[in-house]
């Protein structure tokens, strides 16, 4: 069994796609908690999306591909948020109308290119066995940055997402403090690309925190189990990949959504069973 | 709660308009609230009483005029004006404990990086039990009945340790039990010197149990002690033709939109899929 578990990891490449399975399990996971409160999951998916064009623009000129995401993400999430506050819009049709034009710009653009190079397919659909070493470093430090200002703020991002009213009351900038979500969002999604890729990653930022959402009673220990589901769905997609040769990022999230199916399911208090068993009582 | 103000101290209001959309909801507003005073506003739907909250808490700017706490802007000081909203704005299913709720009300002395302290659990812990639901403290908020979470927000406003406690039609949708502990709540605050200024629809309890009533119809149509405020012609200047006099008796017709009615207990699901935004 103990074999069985470490025979993976023996291999060079299969411990970097663990050290970055690991990190992007934590970081979607976690930052996932807003993304499901705060009904962001539209905005997630679109901003994976809207990555593309960057993405492409990078391949094109010669760029590091991941740069290019990065500039691309953190562009569309500020565009979103300017929309949505000056142009009077709702944020669902600011980012409707962002996200289907970087799409469109995206596709555009990479049919411009011949053929589809492997880095290119890697980012589109993820692929943890070819991290390289200065990937990881990368992931690694934007996940530390991430991760540092939700601690740092956590008081903060928490008021703002639960009593927007009491924020402002306060004098705690409810604005600037969804500005910094919508960039951090951007930064942890262009962290879960490689290991997931673009079409994934969206469902590693919703489906851990709903299963934590349907388990706990604090922001804090729901940011906790959403971790938990996100690291355990990560190392269990590896293995899934390794054994079954199947697809990584795929496998991720398939145990992932396993876990919320259970959850859904036993949750104590807003579990099926759980609701069913309140029923019969009352 | 514990800072008691000077006596001087009090809330005026000069000549403010305030409003939202381009729409002035409050035209010309002068009114002087003295310290420690339980003031009543009262008026038609749209009459500016939630707008008038709202701009003295900042939520809403100024367009004229000028508002002045103990003779000076609010906002200069920590957080002296606490405010209840209407329960419509917030949401019942996010994942926040009893306890939790209440110490958002500490966060406006915290600075941006500073975690509760002990004095800040023992403000909480008052409060909590000034409002008899210390028992309540690990629940999750989505798990009370509408009454217990009135209360909670309640807690979390005097945790702010106000000055002037501003409480949007706190009487919509509670049980005559949970209106009168909230009046019993209201004088026991007289006793520790803060202002209270409360929306309501209830005319009976404003002309009963409060001291000075407002009587606000975009503009302020009168204010002092109920008997004055409340006669034919003031009532007939706010409401027009909705109310209606019978003998000695008024009736205002002003049925309220988003108004579950009186006596009510409205609980709030806290199904996940149900999340009022």
């Amino acid at each position: 069994m103990i074999a069985w578990l470490t025979e993976p990891f023996a291999l060079e490449f299969m411990q970097r796609a663990l050290v970055a399975s690991l990190i992007v399990g934590v970081l979607c996971s976690v930052i996932g908690t807003f993304v499901v409160l705060r009904a962001m999951a539209f905005l997630g998916d679109a901003l994976a999306h809207a990555i593309l064009p960057g993405v492409a623009v990078a391949y094109l000129v010669g760029a590091d591909l991941l740069l290019g995401a990065l500039v691309a993400a953190v562009l569309v999430a500020v565009g979103i948020g300017a929309f949505s506050r000056r142009g009077g819009l709702r944020e669902d049709t600011a980012i409707g109308i962002l996200f289907a034009a970087a799409l469109a710009l995206g596709v555009l653009l990479m049919s411009t290119v011949r053929s589809y190079a492997t880095d290119l397919t890697h980012i589109l659909f993820g692929n943890v066995l070819g991290v390289s070493a200065d990937d990881l470093w990368l992931t690694g430090i934007l996940a530390v940055v991430v991760l540092t200002v939700l601690v740092l703020f956590f008081k903060e991002f928490q008021l703002a997402s639960f009593d927007p009213v009491l924020a402002h009351v306060l004098n705690k900038r409810p604005e600037t403090l969804r500005f910094a979500m919508l960039i951090l969002l951007a930064l942890t999604i262009v962290v879960g690309l490689q290991t997931v890729g673009v079409g994934l990653v969206a469902a590693l930022l919703v489906t851990p925190a709903a299963t934590a959402y349907l388990l706990t009673r604090r922001l804090a220990s729901m940011m906790v189990v959403s971790a938990a589901v996100g690291v355990v769905s990560s190392v269990a997609g590896l293995y899934a990949s390794y054994y079954l040769d199947v697809a990584s990022g795929a496998a991720v999230v398939l145990v992932a959504t396993a876990a919320f199916l259970v959850a859904c399911v036993v949750a104590p208090r807003r579990g099926l069973l759980a609701r069913r068993l309140r029923r019969r009582a009352a | 709660m514990s800072t008691l103000a000077p006596a001087t101290a009090h809330l005026s209001l000069q000549d403010v308009t305030a409003g939202y959309d381009g729409r002035a909801a409050l035209r010309a507003v002068t009114m002087s609230v003295p310290h420690g005073a339980q003031v009543a506003i009262v008026g038609p739907n749209g009459a500016g009483k939630s707008t008038l909250f709202k701009t003295l808490v900042g939520l809403l700017p100024v367009w004229s005029g000028r508002i002045l706490l103990h003779g000076r802007p609010p906002g200069s000081q920590t957080d002296p004006i606490a405010y209840v909203p209407q329960r419509e704005e917030i949401h019942w299913d996010f994942p926040v404990t009893v306890h939790d709720v209440v110490m958002m009300g500490r966060y406006g002395r915290l600075g941006w990086l500073r975690r509760p302290g002990a004095a800040d659990r023992e403000v909480v812990a008052r409060c909590l039990h000034e409002l008899g639901i210390a028992e309540l403290e690990k629940r999750a908020i989505g798990e009370l009945s509408g009454g217990q979470q009135q209360r909670v927000f309640l807690a979390r406003a005097l945790a702010q340790e106000p000055h002037v406690l501003l409480l949007d039609e706190p009487f919509t949708g509670v049980d005559v039990g949970a209106r009168e502990a909230l009046l019993a709540l209201i004088g026991r605050l007289r006793e520790q010197g803060i202002t209270v200024l409360v929306s309501t629809h209830d005319m009976e309890t404003a002309a009963r149990r409060f001291e000075l009533v407002a009587l606000l119809n975009g503009r302020l149509v009168a204010y002092g002690e109920p008997s004055a405020v409340f006669t034919p012609d003031h009532l007939t200047e706010a409401f027009g033709g909705q109310a209606l006099f019978l003998g000695g008796m008024v009736v205002i017709d002003q049925c309220c939109p988003g108004h579950v009615g009186d006596g009510e207990e409205h609980r709030h699901s806290h199904e996940p899929h149900a999340r009022p935004r």
